[in-house]
């Protein structure tokens, strides 16, 4: 397969096809936009990563000294609604599944190219509905928007933040659709559902998710704002609303949305492996079926965020056991990616040490789940720093870290330059770190007793606190490295070549950056994924193409 | 550790030994296995470098598959089974516990317990008694959280959540509220006083103040004209309320439905919604009218007109003896 | 597998997009993706749907007597309203298959025709409930046993027939998309798959309204006095 490579010296690719403002916001090239959402959602993410910093540096000290009690629960709201909202949830679907998914499966592009470009123009507009929310006063609900106090008792600005992630819901489902349609309908010949790469498993899961939990929590938020606007009394209790009814709404999507955030990452590790273990993924198809049994159980469990809420304890017995079954899919995976590196050759690049770290890191966000689902445990741990180290170890941990092994794994393919190699791992070792000293302490913390969304907390949780805020500015500096040296290789970075790594996928058979319409003929697909018996080794030195 | 460092949190009762040691036994397990994959990621990056290793093409394993499935889905089980036994004890009260009432309100607790001594974000409580918290809130959701106790339950507004210790330990211990509640959502704290019980007695004597709930409650009963219509015989225009705290209430149409704290709070808010069988729909609305205390008063003067004999075994009769206020009305 | 099924390369048919193989895996695409899009429809009036039944089933009293000041023959004459407007919808897809668009541009006509007279006996509706002060908010008033949750009832109602008529509006600008499109011949025998789906749309819509029709306008008991 390594013959399918063709026109390796690519003058015109999609970068350079066009040139100007318009050529990229009128786009509906799959890749273009990808990049339109790389830009914005990193914009977002420091957005976010700003306000975690201040929220780690008002908890240096026990007294609620630098940020007002408001302000500080202005920040961890918006930290909670832009994270979640405007980066985790697009991140890998929107940048690499909007780039990948067409290419992995041969086609031209995704089905609705004019609809992927509507989602983020809907993306762009309820990030600037929350921007603006901020700028106007901020929503200080938290990310959860748990009425009453939402609809009544907070004086924020909940109705124009609830707005935006209502738009943003449908930027979500929008890309969901296309995936969906266009995973059914426009696979190259020969691209069957078992040859299909575990990308794009995950991220049909993932779409599923997105097209059935979103319209729920879209109508939820929006029966949220439209109880402030109108005074209508759907949550009101004074009126007999049950409080318990916008939760059990709210998780029906917001749990699901967790695995919207995790299942792509769980698809990028899959890539990632393989290609630096020189190896078939170990079983193929329980790590692609994971990924559904995921996505549908997945939907079962969303009560499990509200065992100490006043449900039934039957209620919570069956979420309790469904929320164990869950667990069983991941255990899946993580086994199955650790032993496909199992007589292995492995190569310790960038994108392979953040595959690492994410296995050891899921698994460990993985295992606190375990406890959380323990009802007797989480009648405890409940609403405490544990469930905040538990879900920073997925999302952060696990999401992220599969985020930035996408990034540097396709940086060539999307830029065509490569990322430099040292700094790429110097950083990798920094986000480790900081990471874990960032939110370790916090699971002790969390179990000493430390209620989440406390402004102020008691004298004895400072040292624990301590260390958290300094791994938090390990993490920062983590993250800031990357930026600078992707920017940085725009210009000074290798030439990456069609194939930098020797990977298999058919976004490798084509050049880098690809052309507009990625390939010149349809590929004919006559091999099984990861085909890695056939591909020679990763080429020692970075590769340099003279031209 | 020392005191301002503490790794653990205190233990200051049985229930709180028991998570423990649920807690230890899913560190270990988990633990032991997280460790594994992470020395298994390690010793395959080292061990399979590519300097040294050539790939062998494995296409997986299915009886391997099922072993790390099932094995895990095992273990699960356990936790399940285990952590299961302990949320029911701790949603199953036992009977006879001595029953204080906790109102959440933006920002601070107000306690009260059943012989009238009202607390603001305090608990006095003895040791080795069973107490059970019946909770509510004014405005929005709050969570009483006690670590020390490893409780914690959501105080809901228009409705009434319950949850139980019985502390083992003298001593001083936080109450945090855990559910985001608002502005000063990390001042809404408080702390338990566990007493040994001899001066447990000594602090209430000298705390007493208008008299017991239910005495408060029939007061109240009086002035809000409930008496003229609640009567104790059969001719008045709402039902005799005699013996009907812990019983099933035939309502109006054909549903039958638990005279518990909740039913009777209803009753008395939104009187409308569940009529009692044979009763008009007459009753106006005391909402903003009493408070959350007092609709709790109204409620423990109820639940005194029932006599023992006439409740559900499972009822909810707090320990101290109401019987005190419900002797002086009869 | 049969493996190498080329697709015929850009058939340069004006309604065909460039990155699609042939017309069939367009218009494949375009049906699934409408499907794809009416389920998430579903789920998003589910979530109201769940609501409702979670406080009829709390507050049964309450929700007969909020009924029963419904108005009973605009929800009906509503309901025959837009059964008929699916009629000629369905009509209109008929036809656009046989490429008589002339039929389907008046087809499509009257359809709009009946979601408009729908819109406006919705609106009637909607002044009489302000009018007797049916509307949620500071000036709810209710004369029965059990107004509280009542006015729950209330918000349910405007929350979910407010979605429904804003599904309407958006299914009548659809509509009208298709009528130029047809008008101007832009639908085929071969290429009509724009109408099939609008078509569709229009139909969830009028499904949606008859569960709402029931639970909003017969869930009382007759027997129940108000």
């Amino acid at each position: 397969m390594a013959s399918a490579v063709h026109n390796v010296v690519e003058t015109k690719n999609y970068l350079n096809s066009d040139f100007g403002i318009k050529s990229w916001l009128l786009t509906t090239d799959h890749k273009r936009i990808g990049l339109l959402y790389l830009v914005s959602i990193t914009t977002m993410f420091f957005v976010g990563g700003f306000f975690a910093m201040l929220i780690r540096l008002e908890l240096l000290t026990p007294a609620g000294d630098l940020l007002q009690s408001d302000t500080y629960n202005k920040m961890f709201t918006m930290h909670g609604i832009v994270m979640v909202f405007l980066f985790l949830i697009p991140s890998i679907p929107a940048v690499l599944g909007n780039f990948l998914v067409p290419m992995m499966i041969g086609a031209k592009d995704l089905a609705f190219p004019k609809i992927n470009l509507l989602s983020w123009y809907l993306y762009m507009i309820g990030a600037l509905l929350v921007i603006y929310s901020i700028v106007t006063g901020s929503a200080d609900t938290g990310w959860t928007f748990y009425t009453p106090f939402s609809t009544q008792y907070s004086n924020s600005a909940v109705i124009t933040a609830a707005l935006g992630v209502f738009v943003s819901g449908f930027s979500s489902i929008l890309t969901g659709l296309n995936f969906v349609v266009t995973m059914h309908r426009m696979r190259a010949p020969g691209m069957t559902w078992s040859r299909m790469p575990l990308f794009c498993w995950s991220n049909y899961a993932t779409a599923l998710i997105q097209l059935l939990g979103t319209p729920v929590i879209a109508i939820t938020i929006m029966l949220v704002a439209l109880e402030r606007l109108f005074n209508i009394g759907i949550f009101n209790p004074q009126l007999g609303g049950d409080p318990l009814l916008f939760q059990h709404l709210f998780w029906f999507y917001s749990h699901p949305a967790v695995y919207i955030m995790i299942l792509p990452s769980m698809g990028v590790i899959s890539e990632v492996v393989t290609c630096f273990s020189r190896k078939r993924i170990f079983g193929y198809s329980f790590v692609a079926l994971a990924s559904i049994a995921i996505a549908v159980l997945g939907f079962l469990v969303w009560a499990h965020h509200m065992f100490v809420a006043g449900m039934s304890v039957y209620a919570s017995l069956i979420f309790s056991f469904l929320t164990f079954l869950v667990g069983v899919p991941s255990a899946i995976k993580t086994f199955n990616w650790t032993a496909t590196m199992y007589k292995g050759s492995v190569y310790l690049h960038t994108p392979m040490l953040y595959a690492m770290g994410f296995i050891g890191l899921f698994a460990i966000g993985g295992v606190t789940g375990l406890f959380l689902a323990t009802l007797g445990i989480d009648v405890h741990v409940h609403d405490t720093y544990f469930v905040v180290a538990h879900f920073h170890y997925i999302m952060v941990g696990g999401a992220v870290l599969g985020y930035m092994a996408g990034i540097h794994f396709w940086w060539p393919k999307i830029t065509g330059k490569m990322y430099p190699e040292t700094w790429g791992r110097i950083a990798a070792g920094t986000i480790f770190l900081g990471f874990n000293l960032t939110f370790f302490p916090q699971f002790i913390v969390g179990y000493v007793g430390m209620p989440r969304r406390y402004h102020s907390y008691v004298p004895e949780f400072q040292i624990l606190n301590v260390f958290s805020t300094a791994g938090a500015s390990i993490l920062a500096v983590g993250y800031i490295l990357p930026l600078i040296y992707l920017f940085w290789s725009l210009r000074y970075g290798n030439d990456a070549g069609p194939n930098p790594y020797n990977a298999t996928g058919l976004e490798w058979t084509t050049a880098s950056p690809p052309p507009k319409e990625n390939f010149h003929e349809t590929p004919v697909v006559t091999w099984e994924a990861y085909d890695y018996e056939h591909m020679p080794p990763i080429p020692e030195e970075e590769p340099v193409v003279h031209r | 550790m020392g005191e301002n460092f503490p790794l653990w949190p205190t233990a200051a009762s049985a229930g709180a030994q028991n998570v423990d040691a649920l807690f230890i036994y899913l560190i270990a397990v988990t633990g032991g296995v997280t460790l594994l994959v992470f020395l298994l990621i390690f010793i395959f990056a080292m061990k399979y470098r590519h300097t040294k290793a050539k790939a062998v093409q494995i296409e997986g394993s299915v009886p391997l598959e099922i072993t790390w499935s099932l094995i895990p889905l095992g273990i699960f089980m356990t936790f399940f089974v285990w952590g299961a036994a302990i949320y029911f004890a701790q949603a199953t009260p036992p009977k006879d516990a001595m029953e204080i009432f906790v109102v959440g309100k933006q920002w601070m607790w107000k306690m009260q317990h059943s012989d009238g001594v009202r607390e603001i974000n305090q608990l006095h409580v003895p040791t080795d008694r069973d107490i059970r918290l019946t909770m509510i809130s004014q405005d929005v959701i709050h969570s009483f959280f006690l670590p020390a106790f490893r409780i914690k339950q959501d105080v809901l507004p228009g409705r009434y959540t319950t949850t139980w210790f019985r502390a083992n330990r003298p001593g001083r211990y936080h109450i945090f509220c855990a559910e985001y509640c608002g502005t000063a959502h990390s001042g809404m704290i408080g702390e338990v006083v566990v007493m040994e019980p001899a001066a447990y007695e000594a602090w209430l004597q000298g705390g007493r103040g208008e008299g017991s709930m239910a005495s408060v409650g029939q007061k109240m009963f009086q002035e809000l004209g409930c008496s003229t219509c609640h009567r104790f015989d059969a001719q008045g225009r709402g039902p005799n309320l005699q013996g009907v705290y812990g019983r099933q209430q035939l309502l109006d149409d054909g549903r039958s439905v638990l005279a518990d704290d909740n039913y009777i709070r209803e009753s008395i808010v939104n009187p409308g919604a569940k009529v009692v069988a044979g009763f008009k729909p007459i009753m106006p609305t005391f909402q903003g009218i009493v408070s959350e205390e007092q609709v709790l008063a109204l409620i423990s003067y109820v639940k005194s007109l029932s006599t023992p004999a006439q409740t559900e075994p499972a009822s909810n009769r707090p320990a101290v003896p109401p019987q005190a206020g419900a002797t002086k009305v009869q | 597998m049969s493996t190498v099924e080329t697709r015929p390369n850009a058939v340069s048919t004006h309604s065909l997009h460039e990155h699609f193989g042939d017309l069939e895996q367009q218009r494949e695409a375009a049906t699934l993706g409408m499907w794809v899009f009416l389920a998430t429809e579903i789920m998003f009036f589910g979530g109201m749907f769940t609501a409702y039944l979670v406080y009829r089933m709390a507050y049964p009293v309450a929700f007969d007597a909020a009924s029963q000041d419904m108005n009973f023959w605009a929800g009906t004459i509503n309901t025959i309203v837009l059964i008929g407007s699916s009629l000629t919808m369905a009509l209109a897809v008929h036809a656009s298959q046989e490429g008589k668009n002339k039929h389907v541009v008046w087809l499509l006509i009257a359809t709009m025709a009946l979601g408009a007279v729908f819109l406006g006996i919705k609106a009637f509706e909607y002044h009489e409930h302000w009018v007797h002060h049916l509307v949620p908010g500071p000036y709810f008033q209710f004369e029965g046993p059990d107004p509280r949750h009542a006015e729950i009832f209330f918000s349910l109602y405007f929350a979910m027939t407010g979605f429904h008529a804003l599904h309407m509006v958006i299914g009548l600008g659809l509509v009208s998309w298709i009528v130029y499109l047809a008008a101007r011949n832009k639908i085929t025998r071969e290429y009509h798959s724009p109408v099939e789906n609008v078509g569709l749309y229009w139909h969830f819509v009028d499904m949606v309204w008859i569960y709402l029709y029931p639970l909003l306008y017969l869930v009382a008991h007759k027997h129940v006095s108000g």
